[in-house]
């Protein structure tokens, strides 16, 4: 018996400490970047570094508005295109599709969730690339093609299986008494998901929208590979961007031979994580409610 | 029915087909172009030889230095997560920590899910700094490692929440110890689920380049030791088709044909053998 017991409590002991350090690595990772950042935050204020646009590593000025901006961008416009598509396929997903078409389309969902960031960026260079410069050519924005639209497209295309499948749980969690009671009183199917369904899962859809925002934004390689990568604050959808990972990933080979500059790129990633964090942890917030609230 | 509802009604329904379309057809697209593009580019000799003299150039040789060194970081970094991941899902449990603290836990998993890659990356290659480790398999791995450790235990916890209550009751009712509930009961009962979570972690870090970018560094042979660097098939995708010669470029679309077999034949497996261990469960 003592033998059992002793089992037990050494056990539960090993499991906490590693629960505690879960929540330490969290704080590890903040910290450390926060440390490794600071040479930077100490020559230059935090606004002067996240509002102004002179990207000079060599003078050892960084201005980071270019990186902002293209990551707003690139990720708002995937935002644009990727929300109402998302939105309205789970909508038909849990709303009005049989059971078969369901168990058809749910692996093809999983399937891209599945596929690498690799390949999402090999397929935007084989096939939007060429179609952006197609398009750019007829707006009269000649380019070659690497642009804020591709990256928009192709970080749109990443984002889909993420909103549909928290969007399911979400509509999934409205109880069927509500749509019967629509039903009943007349209301098509569709008032009846607009006007109820929606309504109720309205908080933990937004929160899937925030959800694959934060994911959007720390997206890199492919973007990398179609944006272009030009350190300018764009001003057309045909424009190059060069986004905050982007910047991370491009230049870690000169980082330890420019001084300040690996502290300037600390500080991509810490920001990058700040925006991150502040985003996917409210929409988490929001969604564990929402859950609780239905079960 | 008034009319108007009526075309409102078939127009949405219209529209919403449009749109699952779209997303469908994106990803049979996605596939497709890949498929299409590698597979007549893949050979026998690119999936069986190392890189040789002038392979950047268009030259002989293959790319079995990315899939062992994807395998081997992906396949240790899996290990490491799994050992970790394990404990800490089952201690999120009411019976191991207090309420609270089991939302404080819960909350830093939900800010690791959402750290980038590319930020595990620059984290990795801090410690890596700070241990005086160069650029290496061991580097590699430390930084999937920690993009994976989140991904497993919010999946496995997940799964270990459906296990019925009743379960745990009955075995705590004959006398089991909390462990032995754990290994006997729960185990057996999840074990279906954890593997597909541990699966599930194992695509997303073979397929993940923006964590080994900075730590595992790239080398034309395969390591052999920890601290060799080793070179990975998303690195491989990525540097080959970033030069001009069209030669190379065939052969990133044929890495990428590799890399995307590798992908769906795991997330295969994890279906099929979640489906053969469900009927052991108690539901």
């Amino acid at each position: 018996m003592i033998r059992r017991r002793l089992l037990d409590s050494a056990s539960a002991q090993v499991m906490r400490v590693l629960a505690c350090a879960v929540v330490g690595l969290a704080l590890a990772l903040v910290c450390g970047l926060y440390l490794k950042a600071r040479p930077v935050l100490a020559t230059q204020s935090l606004a002067e570094l996240v509002f102004t646009s002179a990207w000079r590593p060599l003078k050892g000025h960084f201005g980071f508005l270019p990186f902002i901006a293209g990551t707003v961008a690139v990720t708002s416009l995937a935002m644009l295109l990727a929300v109402p598509l998302s939105i309205l396929s789970a909508l038909y997903l849990s709303e009005y599709a049989s059971t078969r078409l369901r168990d058809c389309i749910k692996p093809v969902i999983d399937l891209l969730a599945a596929i690498p960031s690799v390949i999402f960026g090999i397929w935007g260079v084989i096939t939007i690339v060429p179609a952006v410069k197609q398009l750019g050519h007829c707006c009269g924005h000649p380019g070659t093609g690497y642009s804020l639209l591709a990256g928009g497209i192709v970080l749109a295309v990443m984002v889909f299986p993420l909103i549909i499948s928290v969007s399911m749980d979400v509509l999934a969690g409205v109880p069927r008494e509500a749509r019967e009671a629509a039903l009943a009183l007349g209301a098509t199917r569709w008032e009846t998901t607009r006007y109820v369904v929606i309504k109720r899962a309205a908080p933990g859809v937004i929160a899937a929208i925030v959800l694959a925002f934060s994911r959007a934004c720390g997206e890199t390689m492919a973007v990398l590979m179609v944006a272009g990568n030009v350190a300018r604050v764009p001003h057309s959808l045909f424009d190059p961007v060069h986004p905050l990972p982007a910047l991370i990933a491009n230049n870690y080979g000169e980082m330890m031979s420019i001084p300040r500059y690996d502290a300037a790129l600390m500080f991509a990633a810490l920001l990058l994580l700040v925006i991150v964090t502040v985003f996917n942890a409210s929409a988490q917030l929001v969604l564990h409610r929402a859950v609780r609230r239905w079960q | 029915m008034s009319r108007a509802r009526r075309v409102t009604e078939r127009a949405m329904i219209v529209l919403m087909q449009l749109a699952l379309a779209c997303v469908a057809g994106c990803a049979l697209l996605i596939v497709g172009t890949v498929l299409v593009r590698g597979l007549p580019a893949l050979s026998w000799e690119m999936l069986t030889h190392l890189p040789r003299g002038g392979f950047y150039l268009g030259k002989s040789g293959g790319i079995l230095n990315a899939i062992v060194g994807s395998l081997l970081l992906a396949g240790c970094a899996t290990a490491a997560a799994a050992v970790v991941s394990l404990p800490v899902a089952f201690a999120l449990q009411r019976e191991y920590v207090p309420r609270t603290a089991a939302r404080i836990v819960t909350i830093a998993l939900d800010i690791l899910w959402g750290t980038p890659s590319i930020v595990y990356g620059a984290f990795g290659f801090m410690l890596m700094m700070l241990l005086g480790v160069g650029a290496s398999l061991l580097g590699g791995i430390i930084a999937l490692t920690l993009l994976m450790l989140p991904i497993m235990v919010r999946a496995m916890s997940e799964v270990i929440a459906t296990a019925p209550r009743d379960l745990k009751e009955t075995a705590y009712a004959l006398g089991a110890t909390r462990f032995e509930t754990m290994r006997h009961v729960l185990l057996r009962q999840t074990l279906p689920g954890l593997v597909t979570a541990v699966l599930l972690a194992f695509g997303r870090g073979i397929g993940d380049a923006a964590a080994v970018l900075f730590t595992a560094g790239y080398s034309d042979r395969i390591p052999r030791t920890l601290t060799d660097p080793a070179a990975s098939l998303p690195l491989a995708i990525f540097f080959q088709l970033g030069t001009p010669i069209a030669a190379v470029q065939q052969r990133a679309y044929a890495s990428a044909c590799v890399l995307l077999l590798i992908v769906l034949a795991v997330s295969l497996l994890a279906r099929v053998l979640a489906a053969r261990a469900r009927r052991f469960t108690i539901r």
